[in-house]
């Protein structure tokens, strides 16, 4: 860590307990990379949960299927632990990157808190973990965005993205159910706050919190690649050159999908799909080499050149 | 030197006599009442599950090899009198006690996925082909309870998850493949098979063929050990026996 990121770091003083998730283990990895760097950058560090276990994956709406909602408490457990020793904060929040795993454990949590006999007995399961208390908030990145304030990430900008049109995209996760959203579930605005933050020029569409077509896409490839060309069509209509997310699953559907949808419309033009970290870090002048565009399907390279924002 | 009238095969036989044969029943003081398969049995005190079931007259032929914790062969599910933990571990190396009731697993059904390590790539997506079940844990962490070895079972399955190879190979690697996190597992996970592949990926992929061992196979093709062997494959038996029974071992420890 230089100097400067040391400074940075004990001006805010915030350790926060960050919980990866399986996907930004393997097929994301560029998101967490680039989120890790630009989170440094802001003076937030994020500090991975020791020994954390997947979410869940999916909120179980069962009423009586308390043992999927196992992993999301364990996880709490977690981070209970390293308030209690010193690791972080102390300010008892989890954050998260995935919208998946933010949703899961959101909707978990949740659930147990306004339960007291699904507490116990999730407690009683897992005798030999200390009990969960029910007191962690889980929180995703974009809302510790906000917490911190917009002000903050526009002074972190070093080379701002002006000219750069991009259109947020929401999807489900972070906006649905309504008690699970991090924002207005009807008229999102936080994506777009961060990236007119970042110097960008926002580009709203009607589409930016229509479903991707989420798991659909491991049995039904076509569905969602025709969700994702309705999505990416209209924000090209409406001017944007690249879209922006949180949400892995959303990222694949729209940026890995991009070669059957071209299988099927041959005029189509293949569009960037970033993680809003990516661009945050590309933004505030961190080592490029956190970008991981390796990772992205369509090769955001040749528009962030035509802008002049890359190093070489 | 004195006389060689112990092969190996005498050695095993003598291995696995029981601890109480040839002591007659009214020179032992203490006793216990187990009860196997829902049949009570009286047997001597102190004897581990495996000795004190063969004291009533089972006899193992599958489901017993090492006697010694190491071989994984004798899984064994047991419930302690007045407890409603179900309980497992191996029988060569847990106590019988008072009141318990017993039953012997003798193998775990599961499928043994067959694969070339050469031709896949290093990477989690693997390890979700060949055992796709890997996806399916809740982490109620009821395998890690069941381990007779004390490994963190369910932590490695979660590393499998995410593709952290070392973590998977480093916490699996005192595995002994009893079956007992599979037998016990409510998403039929076999974590035992999914950390062998693991642990063949890492050390295929993920630590490289180590320098002593390039080293040594230099040596072996420049016939640095040539000489020896034909030394040995021209011995008789019996000296063949005589030198491997005076050569040098590690001590006991
Ligand atoms: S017989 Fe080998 S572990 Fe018990």
């Amino acid at each position: 860590m230089s100097d400067a990121k040391d400074f940075a770091f004990t001006l805010t003083g915030l350790r926060i307990p960050y919980f990866p998730g399986c996907t930004l283990k393997t097929t994301a990895q560029n998101f967490e990379s680039s989120a890790v760097a630009a989170a440094r950058a802001l003076g937030i560090e994020l500090v991975e949960l020791p020994r954390w276990n997947c979410c869940g994956t999916v909120f179980s709406l069962a009423a009586d299927d308390l043992i999927h909602h196992v992993a999301s408490i364990r996880n709490l457990i977690r981070v209970q632990e390293m308030n209690r020793q010193g690791l972080v904060d102390g300010e008892n929040r989890m954050v998260t990157l995935c919208s998946m795993c933010y949703n899961t454990m959101k909707r978990a949590n949740l659930r147990v808190r306004q339960n007291a006999e699904d507490i116990k007995k999730i407690n009683d399961l897992m005798y030999r973990e200390e009990d969960y208390q029910g007191n962690v908030r889980v929180i995703h990145f974009l809302e510790l965005l906000r917490e911190i304030g917009m002000g903050k990430v526009k002074r972190a900008v070093k080379k701002d993205l002006a000219g750069l049109k991009v259109a947020p995209y929401y999807g489900c996760m972070i906006l649905r159910p309504k008690e699970a959203s991090i924002d207005d579930p009807e008229a999102p605005t936080v994506l777009g706050e961060v990236l007119r933050a970042l110097g960008t020029d926002v580009v709203v569409t009607p589409y930016n919190k229509v479903c991707c077509g989420s798991y659909q896409t491991v049995h039904d490839k076509d569905a969602v690649a025709g969700l994702a060309y309705d999505i990416l069509g209209h924000a090209r209509k409406s001017g944007a050159e690249a879209i922006a997310t949180t949400c892995p699953l959303c990222a694949f559907n729209l940026d890995n999908r991009q070669k059957e949808v071209a299988e099927k419309h041959p005029d189509f033009e293949h569009m960037p799909v970033f993680y809003i970290t990516q661009l945050m870090a590309l933004a505030f002048g961190v080592d490029q080499g956190v970008l991981r565009f390796d990772q992205n399907y369509v090769d955001p390279v040749p528009l962030l050149k035509k802008h002049s924002l890359l190093d070489k | 030197m004195e006389e060689i009238k112990n092969p190996v095969m005498d050695i095993i036989a003598e291995a696995n006599r029981s601890a109480t044969s040839g002591i007659d029943a009214k020179d032992i003081k203490d006793w216990i009442t187990i009860s196997i398969m829902g049949r009570a049995y009286k047997v001597p005190a102190d004897l581990t599950i495996l000795a004190a079931m063969e004291y009533a007259g089972y006899k193992f032929v599958r489901g017993v090899g090492c006697r010694q914790g190491f071989c994984g062969a004798c899984a064994t599910v047991f419930r302690k009198k007045g407890e409603y933990k179900l309980q497992t571990g191996m029988a060569c190396g847990t106590r019988a006690e008072d009141g318990m009731h017993l039953a012997q697993i003798p193998f775990t059904p599961a499928e043994k996925a067959s694969y070339d390590l050469t031709k896949e790539p290093y990477s989690a997506s693997v390890l979700i082909k060949y055992y796709p079940e890997v996806a399916r844990c809740v982490s109620c962490n009821t395998c890690t309870k069941a381990c007779p070895q004390d490994l963190e079972v369910m932590d490695y399955v979660q590393a499998a998850l995410r593709g952290d190879f070392e973590l998977l190979a480093t916490d699996s690697f005192d595995c002994i493949q009893c079956g007992l996190c599979a037998l016990r597992c409510p998403s039929e996970i076999v974590q035992y098979h999914v950390a062998q592949l693991g642990r063949r990926l890492y050390g295929y992929y993920g630590l490289g063929v180590p320098e002593h061992l390039k080293k040594r196979v230099e040596e072996i093709e420049k016939g640095r050990y040539a000489k020896a062997l034909d030394t040995v494959i021209a011995f008789s038996n019996d000296e063949l026996r005589k030198q491997y029974v005076g050569r040098d071992i590690e001590p006991e420890q």
